[in-house]
């Protein structure tokens, strides 16, 4: 599938929601863990070896699984392929508790849920006249 | 650059919602020829296909960081995605109306992460406004989760998700709310009247809520 990688560079490139070194293992059989810069941005989880400023890949998040995978690390997986993981290895419980979190509300639908629930909110308590409401 | 390329071409194909799908004509390159292609807008990704009946998409272009605009070209209903940078790319895309062209525009420029999050985060404020502003009934159970702490001393309202009143009756709860970080900065409590709030969101929402409860009634 052809892809704009160019623009993809660019937006590895961009202030991130979070960054840091973690272990990495990719989903092959004999995998080892590499040390490599994670970086959340947007909807996509780019990864660097430490030392180079272009990525060696990019995730996209959308129909993602993140799970834990004891100790003190979570794996990513996709929905078509859930066995398939990424393996990530923390470096403490609140990172790997900070990382599983900004995950899970890093993909566009959660997004569109997100605003679909506050509009909803704000109209349950504004749109309704015979609300109580004393100001 | 590795990317998930299976992944992304299982999620050009799911039944998440789409934005946007319809033909367009995209240039090959700057002296190339139209080709005809079937493109879906899914979130921030406008995949395109050889045909509507396609399994796997042509490719797949990501909208973070471009503007959409209007150009002038041999072809009529000619629009530009085009992103920033040296050396960065143009697509130049044609529908076959005006109206389509239109439709196209206003869903590329909303497409992007950035900007949904933006409103996102805009309408998370503005709840905080109204509920700071209003006095509600009695307290409900709170969750021991990360609340601001309320100055006016009125009780708040639970950061539970309401589990069935009549809007969301059937339906599984709505997920709760990004969580804010204890660092981020609360906006301005916002002083615009009651009305005012009422009239300007009233229109936007009312579409929104048919929508929403459309898509919740299918299985």
């Amino acid at each position: 599938m052809r892809y704009n990688e160019k623009e993809l560079q660019a937006l590895s490139r961009q202030p991130a929601e979070l960054a840091a070194e973690l272990g990495m293992r990719g989903p092959k059989k004999g995998s080892v863990v590499k040390r490599r810069l994670v970086k959340l941005v947007v909807n996509f989880l780019f990864y660097f070896r430490t030392d180079e400023a272009e990525p060696v890949g990019a995730l996209l998040l959308e129909r993602c699984i993140v799970a834990r995978e004891e100790p003190s690390g979570f794996s990513i997986s996709f929905m078509e392929d859930p066995e398939r993981k990424y393996y990530f290895k923390c470096c403490s419980e609140e990172q790997c508790q900070e990382w599983m979190e900004a995950l899970h509300q890093a993909s566009y639908e959660f997004m569109r849920r997100s605003l679909i629930f506050y509009r909803n909110e704000i109209q349950k308590m504004t749109g309704s006249p015979g609300a109580v409401r004393h100001i | 650059m590795k990317l998930n390329e299976r992944s992304l071409a299982f999620y050009a194909t799911c039944d998440a919602p789409v934005d946007n799908a319809g033909f367009l004509y995209k240039k090959g390159g700057r002296h190339a020829a139209y080709h005809r292609r079937w493109f879906v807008l899914r979130g921030n990704m406008l995949f395109y296909f050889e045909d509507a009946a396609s399994r796997e998409p042509v490719g797949v272009i990501i909208l973070e960081g471009c503007t959409v605009e209007l150009v002038e070209a041999a072809e009529e209903f000619a629009f530009a995605v085009r992103f920033a940078g040296t050396r960065a790319r143009t697509y130049v895309l044609a529908a076959e109306s005006q109206a389509a062209m239109e439709g196209w525009v206003k869903a590329l420029s909303r497409a992007s992460f950035d900007y949904l999050r933006l409103v996102v985060r805009e309408l998370e404020q503005q709840l905080a406004a109204v509920r700071a502003g209003a006095c509600p009934p009695p307290p409900l159970p709170r969750r021991p989760s990360a609340l601001p702490p309320k100055e006016n001393g009125c009780a708040v309202w639970s950061t539970e998700a309401p589990v069935a009143s009549a809007a969301l009756s059937g339906s599984e709860p709505p997920p709760p709310p990004p969580r804010r970080r204890a660092s981020a900065p609360h906006g301005p409590l916002d002083a615009a009247p009651f009305a005012q709030l009422h009239e300007w969101y009233g229109q936007e929402i009312r579409a929104l809520r048919s929508r929403w409860l459309t898509s919740r009634a299918q299985p």
